[in-house]
């Protein structure tokens, strides 16, 4: 643990002896306070000229108030910004917008049914004779997207195109206003493996043309995969910048947490006992009739947990959604304990001992407007002890509520702060809370560390193991490859609405599912391609 | 500047710069706005007279904005309070009518009549959006010209060709002879007190039960609230009916208090399309509704004492008072100001 000063020490020292650098942007010592609350404390982050330059901190670490900062949308109350050298007022976004800072968003800023032209020149419309000319402008969105290889066609409809296709209009929006310096607000957290490749090219390609590129991220193998420098935050302090080709993810994650983090969570071997979910021929159609989960068996046992790998939209959704009775089943059985919850509300199936994690916590897991306290009683608030006769006692449910923010350790000011202020590692923390502290048999996690930090992630982990090991059934849904290895005792790959194998993480490997979920059935002749043609397989 | 110190001041710009707009509309328009406003001061609390006809007039707008407020909490947007309060107005005056009961059976049982026919009238729509996903506004708006023309033809019915009905039985009256006296003879009725105890009973059922929370997360978020086991049918159409009883318990106070009795009417009320905005003046929540209705009624019945004292037509007067109630409702404006004021101060320093 002594060693992170020393280590941020060594590689500020590097910096220092070079004052001849160039830098396109300079925050230094920013400080930002909401009220009592100190969002950025001390923070000073240099970007050079071409280089793609990581911001990296957990969840509420104060990675978006800082970039808040640059891009005008906060004042700071200290510190100061240079841009190419000379200090500068950012009061609002179009200041931020003529010194050329564009920005990414997480959350696409995309009119849904307008071509993507009009997207880009959506607010600064060129006029001909006071006609829109979306020719002139089309043609230059064309030329950008050919420089910089984004492969886009600026007639497309928004909504006819992929989300890693509309990543790249939110870039070419960017491009097109004159920005020199970007900035990536968590651009990987929606993309599919593959985008997230091409999403690198393009960073790269980017950089090489000439742009700065600030990437805010908590995913570690991204920001060692493409990124020059790393300024890491926590808890609002900047921590220090570190190069990333002198240092390791682990020695990142110990930075950013502030402690020694493990990347496979322990854990010992299962006792799987009796039968907890027992599905039987399961159909689930979608809301246009088609068939998306088809003849589907699987059971889950006390004591285990089974996690279903595959590729998103494959049937994962509608399956949970039969399971928890918020879809209509077609045919077929679901049995919870041995009792047949097939077609039951979903208040039902929770009172037979299911537990939800919900795949999207906005839409489903949360009502954001609520205090975090009246969610975490989502459940629970019609029950004794928190209500009798249909009278609620609002003191048991903060009593509750306090007792799962500790538990759970979920960073919140107050069972009476509003679920929307919490950042989403902490928001995960109190849906997970919610269930697990109402201790279910069976406990369906989908996508329960989607956009968390690897603090968060290791946490959550090593609670579905503990549910695990306390005799607790725990069905895990996820996209991440990594996670279904590490967490899961038995894997059951879906495709197609199909379970097509049922593996053990210890004898399987990443390849070996990555078939499995493309549709190879018959995990035999798959093993057999895989040993020769290993590379071709692993990107 | 502190958060108490801008909700104190907020509402009070707002209401004298609507003053301030008012008197330059009526300066304009040739009229002295000292007079006009004097008028509209002794229009309000002259004397225990007119402040007892204030109170009267507030008492429906109460009500009326209490079930706006409570389909609003719920996510739905009920404009059919107006029809629901002509429904409930006639029945209310029907029960007063057609039997003479002891005064503690049907004075209740009259209200009570009100609070279903306005329930039921909340139901239809409540019950298209539920199953159907038809949308209320829709709904309701014609459900509104129904109310209207329906009565209109019952009244013809009941009262053999007449255009109103008979006076109700005194049993059925909520006129008291203690507060008529108390304000010079007006015509305030214990009504008031029954919105009073509404205003609880909303605030009961929003902050106190298991239906409120319900209500309130599928208001909020009906995915998230079907997920944790919440009928959200079952709520929508249980706010919608909620919300016309207490439109319905409107329409008996000018039955029961206000009138005493139900005549046809050529257009609508106004009452349920102003607790509208009474109820957005009171953000949504009782103790809101009894300011917002306070404004309204007090303002509503004040005005008309401006053409008498102060010879200012009705034609402007209504442009003042709705210039007033549109500067407090855009009270928002006034705050942004106010904040955009106190940074340009902080960055002066």
């Amino acid at each position: 643990m002594e060693t992170f000063p020393v280590l941020i020490k060594k590689n500020l020292a590097v910096f220092e002896g070079v004052k001849t650098v160039e830098y396109v942007v300079e925050m230094l010592n920013i400080r930002k306070e909401f009220g009592n609350f100190v969002a950025n404390d001390n923070i000073t982050l240099q970007l050079k000229k071409g280089e793609i330059h990581a911001l990296l901190g957990e969840n509420g670490a104060g990675k978006s108030t800082l970039m808040n900062v640059l891009f005008g949308l906060y004042q700071p109350e200290g510190g100061e910004i240079r841009v190419r050298g000379k200090k500068v007022d950012i009061t609002n976004p179009n200041i931020a917008n003529d010194l050329g800072i564009g920005m990414v968003h997480q959350h696409f800023m995309l009119v849904e049914n307008f071509s993507v032209t009009e997207n880009i020149i959506l607010g600064s419309e060129p006029t001909k004779l006071g006609v829109t000319n979306k020719k002139d402008a089309a043609q230059k969105v064309q030329a950008l997207s050919e420089q910089y290889g984004l492969n886009v066609d600026p007639y497309a409809i928004i909504e006819d195109i992929s989300v890693g296709m509309q990543q790249r209009v939110e870039i070419l929006k960017t491009l097109y206003r004159g920005a020199e310096i970007l900035i990536f607000d968590e651009p990987t957290a929606s993309l599919t493996p593959q985008e997230i490749i091409e999403l690198t090219q393009i960073m790269k390609r980017l950089v090489a043309e000439g742009k700065s590129i600030i990437l805010i991220t908590h995913k570690l193998k991204e920001i060692m995969d493409i990124s020059d420098r790393v300024t890491v935050i926590r808890k609002g302090e900047g921590i220090g910048t570190v190069v990333t080709s002198e240092t390791n993810p682990s020695e990142l994650a110990s930075l950013m947490v502030g402690r020694q983090v493990e990347f496979t969570t322990e854990k010992g071997p299962a006792f799987p006992k009796d039968e907890v979910l027992d599905i039987h021929n399961l159909v689930v159609e979608d809301y246009r009739g088609v068939e998306k989960v088809k003849n589907l068996n699987l059971n889950v046992r006390k004591g285990e947990i089974v996690g279903i790998a595959g590729i998103d939209g494959n049937g994962q959704s509608e399956l949970i959604e039969a399971i928890t009775g918020l879809r209509k089943v077609k045919s077929g059985t679901i049995r919870i304990n041995e009792k047949d919850v097939t077609g039951l509300k979903p208040r039902k199936v929770t009172e037979s001992g299911v537990g939800h994690i919900p795949q999207d916590r906005h839409k489903h897991g949360l009502v954001l407007d609520f205090p975090i306290g009246h969610n975490i009683a989502l459940q629970t608030y019609y029950k004794s002890p928190i209500s009798k006769n249909g009278i609620i006692d609002y003191d048991k449910i903060n009593e509750k509520a306090k007792q799962v923010i500790a538990d759970f350790d979920v960073r919140t000011q107050g069972p009476h702060e509003p679920a929307r202020a919490l950042s989403g590692g902490n928001q995960q923390k109190a849906i997970i809370g919610r269930e697990v502290d109402r201790d279910p048999d069976l406990l369906i996690a989908a996508l329960p560390t989607r956009g968390l930090d690897v603090g968060a992630i290791e946490f959550i982990h090593s609670r579905l193991i503990e549910q695990r090991d306390n005799g607790k059934a725990v069905l895990l849904i996820s996209f991440e490859l990594d996670e279904v290895m590490n967490v899961s005792d038995r894997i059951a790959v879906i495709h197609d609405g199909e379970i097509v194998d049922i593996v053990t993480p210890e004898t399987t490997t990443e390849q070996e599912l990555g078939l499995l979920m493309a549709g190879h059935k018959n995990g035999a002749g798959v093993k057999g391609v895989d040993k020769e043609g290993e590379d071709q397989h692993v990107e | 500047m502190s958060n108490r110190a801008t909700n104190i001041l907020v509402p009070l710009i707002s209401v004298i710069l609507g003053l301030l707009v008012g008197a330059i509309i009526m300066l304009v328009s040739g009229y002295n706005p000292i007079r006009g406003y004097t008028a509209l001061w002794n229009g309000i609390f002259g004397d225990l007279y007119t402040i007892g006809e204030t109170l009267r007039q507030i008492t429906p707008y109460l009500l009326a904005g209490l079930a706006v407020a409570f389909a609003f909490r719920s996510g739905l947007f009920n404009i059919g309070v107006e029809g629901q309060l002509i429904v409930g107005w006639f029945a209310a005056a029907y029960v007063g009518v057609a039997v003479e009961l002891p005064k503690i059976i049907h004075l209740p049982l009259a209200i009570l009549a009100a609070a279903v026919a306005g329930a039921l009238w909340g139901f239809v729509p409540g019950l298209l959006k539920a199953k159907f996903r038809v949308h209320e506004v829709i709904v309701t708006i014609m459900m509104n010209y129904i109310a209207l023309h329906v009565t209109n033809a019952l009244i013809k019915t009941v009262s053999g060709g007449g255009d109103r009905t008979e006076l109700i039985f005194t049993s059925a009256s909520l006129r008291s002879e203690f507060l008529q006296n108390l304000t010079e003879f007006s015509r305030l009725h214990y009504g008031i007190l029954l919105a009073l105890v509404m205003v609880g009973v909303m605030w009961l059922i929003l902050e106190k039960t298991t239906l409120g929370f319900e209500l309130k997360a599928v208001g909020f978020n009906q995915n998230a609230s079907e997920y944790a086991g919440m009928n959200v049918n079952k709520n929508i159409i249980l706010a919608m009916v909620i919300s016309g009883a207490f439109a319905g318990m409107a329409g008996a106070m000018e039955a029961l208090g206000t009138f005493e009795y139900v005549s046809s009417k050529g257009g609508f009320t106004g009452i349920g399309f102003d607790g509208i905005a009474v109820a957005l003046l009171g953000m949504n929540t009782p103790i809101g509704v009894i300011f917002g209705a306070t404004l309204f009624g007090s303002l509503k019945y004040g005005a008309l004492n401006m053409p008498n004292e102060a010879q200012i037509p009705m034609e402007i007067v209504e442009i003042v008072i709705a210039v007033i109630i549109f500067f407090v409702a855009s009270g928002y404006v006034i705050r942004l100001f106010l904040l955009r004021a106190a940074n340009k101060k902080k960055e002066v320093k």
